[in-house]
């Protein structure tokens, strides 16, 4: 009776789980305003008429490179399409890309990283070799001559692309974090208490080896949408009628349009260079939160 | 009958690229029967660990290889399972407890989890009825308000709780053989007589054979039957703890017990062993403990003394055991 009374008096008091350090993020004002910056362009990407009823297509030659006016904040583009409903339609694209290649990435370097690092031996060496492979081919040219053998290229072409040359330092990172988990004594307690290889690396070691993984890939999500951009650029990206900033960037980069139409070049760059920035911040932020030893 | 536990002349080394093996057992022999405690006794790096370690199939990879001796556990050797069949062992019939708990239960997992996953994996329990089993479990090591405590993480227990907790993971299977690896060094004095007393009192009522390993003299003879004193990767001396402890027969045994501190000791400096132990990469030659020995001879420095069985059920490795003998009798 005594001990119900007791555990009655503590359950009062329940921890439950840890208080989670990502709790915290949210006092960064860096933070906050990432986060503002990635809900909202994600937005964008999944719900674009809740920013605009204009549709991007309708365009009047006649309106060309005509700047703002009310009823069209960023003015028209050279065609004399509305350039607000070109962005806000754009984000879909730039986002599909960079998330979608981060993602992809995050499972194969989770998977093979796992693999190299647990077992070792000639899974690793096979692992390891492919992606010393991939890493010596110099990314730019090697993108340049594969796209270029596309004649017509979607979202996945780009992202093909994208997720071959970076899943292999993705996968380095997770390969040597599992190495350190790998021997460390909770895994090996473990083994000696005949927790089969399978079971430990799944719930042992991959829980606690992810981290830096996590974080790289939110970081790469900026560095794919960039290089849709880029690609477009060099003429090997998404061509119109697709609608990505990066095509936008490159429009306005061609013929001198820019010269005469500066905005037309600064706000698809703007976007661009505010979405990529908050997917950094996000990333370092949840480094610094997850990371017990740079916590305060 | 042969025991529950035999090592036979266990031999290992770490080996490393670009450089030369290193031995870091040689020749370690001993027997373990059930309902038997016998204390592994040694300085750091004596070799205690490791063969721990071997016993349980968790040497540190891919550093270590065994290069000579076989492990009897019931009739099969360890060494030649199938990590199938070794998996059915570990765990199940032969269990370890850790040092230091902490670092030995995994940070992102509830403690029940952890319990839990030994009846899940080895009995094959649906997770509800495991984590009950896991409760329990953690009840027969008397932790209060187990059943509230189970889903904390491990860094929210005291030292000696979430040595409770690895000693309910070991003890869940009811295994034959419990290794408990220095089971108390890091926890403070009146929380190891508790842990003490509970390994003893568990042990002692399932009549399960521990395995513990000490560098404390003290634990090691309130709590052992027989005791093995290791230097430098290799068996110094084993027999009987009354006997050996009374009538140590190797020098080194005898400077361990020397240097415990007692009332003779008040105002003076305690004696010690001189030296160090030896970087077992670069042994001296002949017996290792020669630098350090207060018998050495020449022979000493020449001739690798072999484990001798002097009386019943007592043997050491030295050239001078009778000279140690006689010594200890006159009080020396």
């Amino acid at each position: 009776m005594s001990e119900s009374t007791t555990s009655l008096i503590i359950s009062h008091r329940r921890r439950g789980r840890p208080r989670s350090g990502l709790r915290s993020l949210w006092k960064s004002p860096f933070f906050d305003i990432a986060a503002l910056i990635i809900i909202v362009v994600t937005l964008m990407a999944l719900f674009p008429t809740l920013f605009t009823n204009i549709d991007p297509r309708d365009c009047d030659l006649s309106m060309s490179r005509v700047g703002p006016e009310a009823g069209h904040p960023m003015g028209f583009d050279i065609q004399g399409c509305d350039y607000w409903s070109n962005i806000v339609h754009g984000a879909r694209t730039s986002l599909e890309v960079g998330v979608y290649t981060a993602a992809i990435s995050f499972v194969i370097a989770l998977i093979a990283g796992s693999l190299a690092g647990y077992f070792g031996g000639v899974t690793d060496s096979i692992i390891s070799w492919t992606s010393n492979v991939i890493l010596g081919i110099p990314v730019g040219i090697a993108s340049l001559v594969i796209l270029y053998q596309f004649r017509s290229r979607t979202v996945w072409t780009i992202v093909f692309v994208l997720v071959l040359f970076s899943w292999a330092a993705t996968m380095r990172y997770m390969r040597s974090s599992v190495m350190q988990v790998r021997n460390l004594e909770y895994i090996q307690a473990a083994r000696g208490l005949g927790v089969g290889p399978w079971r430990i690396l799944r719930s042992h070691v991959i829980p606690n080896a992810v981290t830096p993984l996590i974080v790289m890939t939110t970081l790469s999500v900026g560095a794919g949408m960039a290089a849709e951009a880029g690609f477009s650029i060099l003429g090997v990206g998404l061509k119109l009628p697709a609608f990505s900033w990066g095509i936008q960037i490159a429009l306005a980069s061609q013929d001198g349009n820019w010269q005469i139409a500066p905005l037309l070049m600064f706000f698809p760059t703007l976007m661009l260079g505010l979405t990529t920035l908050a997917f950094v911040v996000l990333g370092e932020s949840l480094r610094d939160a997850l990371d017990p030893k740079a916590r305060r | 009958m042969t025991a529950l536990l035999e090592v036979q002349n266990l031999s290992l080394e770490f080996r490393s690229q670009g450089a030369p093996p290193i031995a870091a057992l040689q020749d370690v022999s001993f027997t373990l029967d059930r309902g038997e405690t016998l204390a592994v006794l040694g300085e750091s790096g004596s070799g205690k660990s490791i063969t721990a370690k071997a016993i349980m199939g968790i040497l540190p990879r891919p550093a270590s290889h065994i290069t000579g001796g076989r492990i009897l556990f019931d009739g099969d050797d360890l060494l030649t399972l199938s990590a199938a069949r070794l998996r059915k062992v570990q765990g199940a019939r032969i269990a370890m407890v850790f040092q230091d708990a902490l670092s030995a239960l995994n940070p992102v997992q509830t403690v029940a989890t952890q319990i839990a996953e030994l009846y899940r994996v080895h009995r094959g329990m649906p997770k509800k009825q495991a984590h009950e089993a896991a409760v329990d479990m953690m009840r027969a090591v008397r932790i209060p308000d187990a059943a509230n405590r189970a889903n904390d993480y491990p860094f929210q227990f005291s030292g000696g709780m979430r040595q409770r907790i690895m000693i309910a993971m070991a003890l869940a299977l009811d295994p034959d053989i419990l290794i408990a690896d220095e089971p108390t060094t890091a926890l403070d004095a009146t929380v190891q007589a508790q842990i003490l007393e509970l390994l003893g009192e568990i042990t002692q009522e399932r009549r399960m054979a521990l395995l513990m390993i000490t560098h404390d003299l003290g634990v090691a003879g309130q709590l052992a039957d027989r005791a093995l004193v290791m230097y430098a990767g290799r068996v110094a001396e084993s027999g009987p703890i009354g006997p050996m402890f009374d009538n140590p027969a190797h020098p080194y045994t005898k400077g361990l017990l020397g240097s415990i501190p007692n009332a003779a000791h008040r105002g003076g400096d305690l004696p010690t062993i001189q030296g160090l132990p030896p970087d077992i990469a670069q042994r001296p030659p002949g017996c290792s403990f020669n630098p350090r020995c207060g018998y050495a001879t020449a022979e000493c420095r020449t001739e690798l003394p072999l484990l001798d069985v002097f009386a019943p059920e007592r043997a050491a490795a030295c050239h001078h055991k009778q000279e140690v003998i006689a010594d200890v009798a006159l009080g020396a």
